[in-house]
């Protein structure tokens, strides 16, 4: 039913050689490349750029106050998300959807956890202490990137959670088209980290 | 690219980069004498080497699966 309304759902399309799940995917990511690609490029241009001293110099490792120690937590957290994300693609791929399930949920909550030590541990603190979006043009974009991480991350979680919930009905139907959105779902959640493993040093490591 | 191949990439990228915080924090712990760096540091360390080993098990495991 599904292969009448949207071709090449499970196959491979004979031209691209991949589903048409993972094509679309790959042209998103493309795009999603531009957009972070685009932000860190303001990076380096406006730190490059910025004068040597005085109120408008680029802030050292030290005055930036950010905590490297809950950064590199959160690194680990993503490491080890993507790792749990893999092994639910392959839990569906040996036809178990219950430990498929189980992995998406840890890789869900890990996923949580990423922002909740982002929120509660470095944003409300940074903003009670006076380093706000106004603060200086690094915490300006230091807000934008990691925010707009945190909002693909929110949107990662999302997807997890529908599909261990009601879009895990497909497995019924179609379990190769159910495990095919995982991998989507897997590729897409290792651009996120892989975001985060360029922001990581970007921002709380190079001086 | 399978998600196969994208987590190979992953791997070989969080290795890298484990590997490079270690070396930041492990210079730290001797600029500063800061006793987290030095833990810090020998633990990017570990990690590093699990990852490696992790990749290498994870190849073996996935042979039969397509890159594409």
């Amino acid at each position: 039913m599904s292969a009448d309304v949207l071709p090449y759902t499970v196959k491979p399309h004979p031209i691209t050689g991949l589903y048409s799940g993972k094509f679309g995917m790959w042209l998103f990511l493309a795009s999603e490349v531009m957009l972070f690609g685009a932000f860190f490029s303001s990076y380096i241009l406006l730190k490059f750029s910025a004068p040597s001293e005085g109120a408008a110099a680029w802030p050292t490792h030290d005055e930036r106050h950010l905590s490297w120690v809950v950064a590199g937590a959160n690194t680990l957290v993503l490491i080890i998300s993507s790792v749990t994300m893999v092994m639910a693609w392959l839990s569906l791929k040996g036809n178990n959807l219950a430990k498929g399930r189980l992995f998406l949920g840890v890789t869900a909550a890990l996923a949580s956890l990423f922002l909740a030590f982002k929120i509660f541990l470095e944003y409300i603190p940074h903003w009670h202490e006076g380093y706000t979006t106004s603060h200086s043009v690094f915490f300006g974009l230091y807000y934008t990137m990691t925010g707009l991480h945190g909002l693909h991350v929110i949107g990662g979680i999302l997807v997890m959670v529908y599909f261990i919930g009601p879009g895990s009905k497909l497995w019924r139907s179609d379990p190769e088209y159910y495990t095919n959105r995982i991998e989507c779902t897997g590729l897409y959640w290792h651009f996120v980290d892989l975001v985060w493993i360029v922001l990581f040093p970007t921002l709380y490591l190079m001086n | 690219m399978s998600l196969k191949a994208f987590h190979v990439v992953f791997v070989i990228v969080s290795s890298l980069l484990t590997a490079g915080f270690g070396l930041w924090a492990i210079r730290q712990w001797s600029v500063r004498g800061d006793f987290v760096s030095g833990m810090v540091g020998i633990g990017s360390f570990v990690g590093c080497a699990v990852l490696l080993w992790y990749g290498r098990w994870f190849l073996r495991k996935l042979k039969g699966v397509s890159w594409l």
